[in-house]
């Protein structure tokens, strides 16, 4: 057997020389610039780094010295991937296992499926102002914070919770529909000949075959749900430090406003408010490293186990 | 046939007796259950298997019987389509207790499907459609709880397929656990020791129990699966061509398991292999597939005589190897 060609060959074409040349540039301007992120990000981000920033609250004030951490953001940070995923992850599994296990009637399934595509296409700007519409409705004032005089107005971390854990959805029932799909149709049949219901089949063989494509797109949608910015703009007041919404109650906290990273990186950067440049910096490097973190984990999930499907 | 009329209402004063009819399902049930007497104590009687199953002697002597055997279960103008092809057409079959019963044919007659109608699998195809009537001690299958049935009447696969995520315990536990046939741990231990040494394979894994199921060799993966289908307790082991996934060496080891299973259990065995059906099976049934008609039984006998002296030509011909 003759090994495969390893590099550029005299006898090749012109064609598939710029085509091989092509693909070489391209992945490595890939490399350059997420090399040049994550170091000019860690380089601007070191410049200012300082861990009492982490346990600090913000101050919204130009004075420096008084401007403080980002103690709230990454509460807020946290607060929100807690809650999007625990509505994201057991709906879109519940999506998933319908789809692939049931999935009748068609007609039904082909509309699920499209929802699922149309949730993922819209623009999380467009799913924050739904929410905000959404929200604002008086007889949902008891989730969101409301105003002095009882105005709802729409904007908590529940309701922010809530669009974000749509941005996530997608991500969960398409990794979960391709994990149940992988599994071969005899090690269902296997669990039916054994005298299994469907439902008991579904939760003690294909769920547990199927939980590495859960947590890989249930991390990706927590990913996502770190980096976005336009929802917590919108739905969670970006106000630097967290209110509490009603007698300092966990819920109460849950109904109050606050910021995340994102948003507390967005306005004091200079493209916001340019409140505190030299924090934004830190702020958005420690982001880089929460999403590299949860991509890192997607992977380590991803390659951790080989089911050795016999097929 | 996606019109099929639910199940008549009853018209015996058994059936009365036996409770509402089942729910609507799309399978016709022609005629009302005859209902035969199970037998006392599982069937016959422990006979001794001697070893001597080698791969040469192909045929096995016919051991004397002690007295007719009793009929476990039986298939009656059992007719299967998928959609609006037909797939098994007119099959009756007995399976009796203590036998090994080995389906033969070309490619393509049914045999697989015939098999799968015994414990109601081919149910899960969405197109599949079934007429006829298949009993189990009398009892008509579709008249019977579908996971009942599948505890009763066990199958092995062509695939080895132990659940991927369960260690090799689990696999022979989580079945009869989840169908309550044992309780509390010391029950389960007794269990899966008792069903992987009737299937060959605790020796070779009885250190290794944590392990994961897919980490044993094709033939121990197969044997497992044995050990996970005799874990329900059934009466009758359905296996779908259990050996053609593996090496002669595993095959032989299955053999020897399928023989020394009839002691306790009838078997129905779906096989490709001439030789092996003459070597395991005590009775063969030959189907074939034409033009005219899908999976049609084309002789039927003690496996001794269809292979020494076959009464139908395409029998011989494809026995010998003359076509097939």
């Amino acid at each position: 057997m003759t090994p495969p060609p390893t590099g550029i060959s005299d006898g090749w074409p012109l064609r598939d020389r710029v085509g091989y040349c092509a693909a070489w540039g391209a992945g490595l301007t890939l490399i350059g610039v997420a090399a040049a992120i994550v170091i000019y990000m860690a380089y601007r981000g070191t410049q200012y780094f300082d861990l009492g920033l982490l346990l600090e609250s913000p101050n919204a004030t130009l004075n420096q010295a008084q401007s403080g951490g980002f103690r709230d953001p990454i509460v807020g940070t946290a607060i929100l991937l807690v809650l999007s995923t625990l509505i994201a992850a057991p709906l879109g599994v519940t999506i998933a296992v319908w789809l692939t296990e049931y999935g009748r009637p068609r007609w039904l399934a082909r509309t699920v499926e499209s929802a699922v595509e149309v949730v993922a296409g819209t623009p999380s700007i467009v799913l924050a102002m739904f929410g905000l519409v959404f929200f604002q409705q008086q007889w949902l004032g008891f989730l969101t914070f409301d105003a002095e005089g009882g105005a709802v107005l729409g904007r908590s971390f529940i309701a922010a919770a809530a669009m974000m854990s749509l941005i996530a959805l997608p991500l969960v029932v398409g990794a979960t529909r391709e994990a149940l799909n992988a599994i071969p149709g005899h090690v269902r049949e296997a669990s039916y000949a054994l005298g299994k219901t469907k439902a008991a089949t579904i939760r003690r063989v294909l769920l547990p075959a199927a939980r590495p494509g859960i947590g890989t797109g249930t991390a990706l949608g927590m990913g996502r749900v770190a980096g976005d910015t336009a929802i917590v703009v919108v739905l969670l007041g970006a106000t630097l430090q967290i209110l509490n919404g009603g007698g300092g109650s966990v819920f109460g906290l849950f109904r109050g406003t606050g910021s995340t990273l994102t948003s507390y990186v967005y306005y004091n950067s200079p493209a916001g408010e340019g409140l505190a440049p030299e924090k934004a910096y830190f702020a958005a490097f420690v982001l880089l490293v929460v999403v590299i973190l949860l991509n890192f984990v997607v992977t380590r999930i991803a390659h951790g186990k080989d089911p050795g499907w016999t097929r | 046939m996606d019109s099929l009329s639910p199940p008549e209402p009853p018209r015996s004063e058994q059936d009365v007796v036996l409770g509402p009819p089942p729910p609507v399902r799309r399978i016709v049930i022609d005629r009302d259950p005859t209902v035969v007497a199970p037998p006392a104590a599982n069937g016959n009687a422990p006979q001794a298997r001697a070893g001597a199953l080698g791969l040469a002697s192909s045929l096995r002597r016919p051991e004397p019987s002690p007295g007719p055997k009793v009929e476990r279960m039986r298939t009656e103008s059992v007719s299967i389509a998928y959609g609006e092809k037909p797939a098994v057409s007119g099959v009756t079959l007995p399976v009796r207790q203590g036998e090994v019963l080995a389906l033969i044919g070309p490619s393509g007659c049914g045999k697989t499907t015939l098999l799968r109608s015994l414990n109601r699998l081919v149910e899960i195809t969405p197109t599949a459609t079934r007429s006829g009537r298949i009993t189990l001690d009398g009892e008509d299958i579709d008249r019977m709880e579908v996971t009942a049935l599948r505890r009763r009447v066990s199958m092995v696969f062509q695939q080895p397929n132990p659940f991927p995520t369960m260690s090799i315990y689990d696999n022979v536990a989580a079945a009869a656990r989840f169908n309550g046939v044992v309780r509390g741990r010391s029950q389960t231990d007794d269990l899966v020791e008792s069903c992987l040494t009737r299937a060959a394979l605790w020796s070779e894994v009885k250190d290794t129990l944590g392990k994961s199921g897919a980490s044993l060799s094709g033939g121990q993966q197969q044997r497992l699966c044995i050990a996970r289908a005799l874990a329900v307790n059934p009466e009758v082991i359905l296996m779908d061509e259990p050996c053609s996934a593996l090496d002669p060496l595993a095959t032989l080891q299955i053999e020897q398991l399928a023989r020394e299973l009839t002691e306790q259990y009838s078997i129905v065995i779906v096989t490709h292999n001439m030789q092996q059906a003459a070597r395991v099976s005590d009775e063969t049934i030959f189907m074939s597939v034409d033009e005219e008609r899908a999976g049609y039984v084309v002789e039927t006998g003690s496996t001794a005589e269809i292979f020494t002296n076959p009464k139908n030509t395409i029998t011989e011909d494809y026995i010998t190897g003359r076509f097939g």
